[in-house]
């Protein structure tokens, strides 16, 4: 047996898994980008426990990403996979990683800055967007409520 | 009251809020005004099914029989629905859901910040996630609540009618019970009646914005957290139910 392989933390292999699962709705994703695998625990008898939260309550790929992760790792060889759903700490975009972020540019989507409700909002206060290929930030909001919540669209006048 | 019972009728009370302004917001799809707000009503009422489960999961947990989210959801009766009125009232025309929709995500994004500092661990976490969801639904229902206000002079007449129509379903909003007292005693729910000042504040400055007026009417109805309803909840019920009760635990 490889050395270097037995004496590595068991969750690693996990969590290196977990970045070749993607999210159904954004595919250049992975699980890991978006920031919802909250937690890997191996148990002594090598059972995975796997806890995911969704982006919002509501989300209808949770199961999909569910299924996704145990057919992922069983392919792995990690036949004992539980797969956990937990509210807290809720997400938000701030959970996108970088790399995440930097994966959604070139998507051709422009990542969110979390935005706390203020009185500037309520009454139609726009925040600026930059647009995810030029960076100009002469853009134009088109539809606010997109195919997903939280997705608008913008044209770029630049 | 028994803490677990009253932290039970309390979920109820949520998660039938949330699931009958869904059920409500759904009949709209296919049908919106124009295909973005059918996206945006419909995305919102996947928010509240969402908020919906997590409450009504965690009554079935709290009742401790062998009942489900599911059951709780489609084979309980009109009188033993918690929600507030104001949520069962029909969509009207467009005035009339957005409307109703800002009544109720104002008062929902004053009752989640609350929330979120609930001694109960798990009311916590769902007024945490929830409050995010409320925040962006508020853009949604706040700006057409002033465009449509301050815009024709039809859209301004169909949207002063539906506010006419519908200001007497807001006093039950901060109505308190004996199950909002044993709660409150246990810090597991805010006071309900201390929101209303801010909910006065806010909602007079979007009166304001959208050259609307506040009906003079004091008169308030009450009763959905009790169980009596209008009789829009049972034909609403009629159709959420139906599948269940015609084709008893039919699954996808």
């Amino acid at each position: 047996m490889n050395n270097v392989h037995a004496m590595e933390d068991p969750s690693t292999k996990i969590w290196r898994a977990l970045a070749e699962v993607s999210d159904p709705e954004i595919p250049v994703l992975s699980v890991l980008d978006l920031g919802i695998v909250r937690s890997v625990d191996v148990a002594k008898d090598g059972g995975v426990t796997i806890a995911i939260t969704p982006t919002y309550s509501g989300c209808p790929a949770m199961d999909t990403i569910s299924k996704d992760i145990v057919a992922h790792l069983t392919s792995q060889g990690v036949l004992d996979c539980t797969i956990e759903h937990v509210l807290s700490p809720p997400w938000s975009s701030e959970w996108l990683t970088d790399s995440g972020r930097e994966k959604l540019r070139r998507y051709g989507i422009t990542p969110p800055d979390e935005e706390g409700f203020s009185k500037r909002a309520l009454l139609g206060f726009e925040p600026q967007v930059s647009c995810p290929k030029c960076r100009s930030s002469k853009t134009r909001k088109i539809s606010e409520f997109g195919s997903t919540p939280c997705k608008a669209h913008y044209v770029c006048d630049s | 009251m028994d803490l677990q019972r009253a932290k039970y009728e309390y979920a109820l009370r949520l998660g039938d809020n949330a699931l009958v302004l869904c059920q409500r917001l759904g009949e709209w799809c296919g049908h919106g005004p124009e295909l973005e707000e059918d996206l945006a009503l419909t995305n919102i009422a996947l928010d509240l099914i969402g908020q919906a489960r997590l409450f009504l999961q965690y009554a079935a947990e709290l009742d401790g029989s062998d009942k489900t989210e599911d059951d709780l959801a489609f084979l309980r009766d009109g009188a033993d629905f918690r929600n507030v009125l104001l949520v069962e009232q029909p969509n009207g025309d467009y005035a009339q859901t957005i409307v109703r929709q800002l009544f109720f995500d104002l008062y929902m994004q004053l009752f989640y910040t609350e929330l979120s500092q609930s001694s109960d661990q798990k009311f916590a976490e769902i007024a945490q996630k929830s409050l995010k969801e409320v925040n962006y639904h508020i853009r949604h229902s706040a700006g057409w609540f002033i465009r449509l206000g301050d815009g024709t002079d039809e859209s301004h007449k169909r949207m002063q009618a539906a506010v006419d129509r519908l200001w007497c379903y807001t006093g039950e909003l901060f109505d308190g019970d004996d199950v909002d007292q044993t709660l409150i005693a246990n810090q597991v729910v805010p006071d309900i009646l201390t929101l209303k000042t801010h909910w006065d504040a806010k909602i007079k400055e979007i009166f304001a914005e959208s050259t609307l007026k506040i009906p003079d009417n004091p008169w308030m109805a009450s009763g959905g957290k009790q169980g009596t309803h209008s009789e829009h909840l049972g034909y609403l019920l009629a159709e959420m139910q139906f599948l269940q009760r015609a084709y008893p635990g039919a699954t996808w």
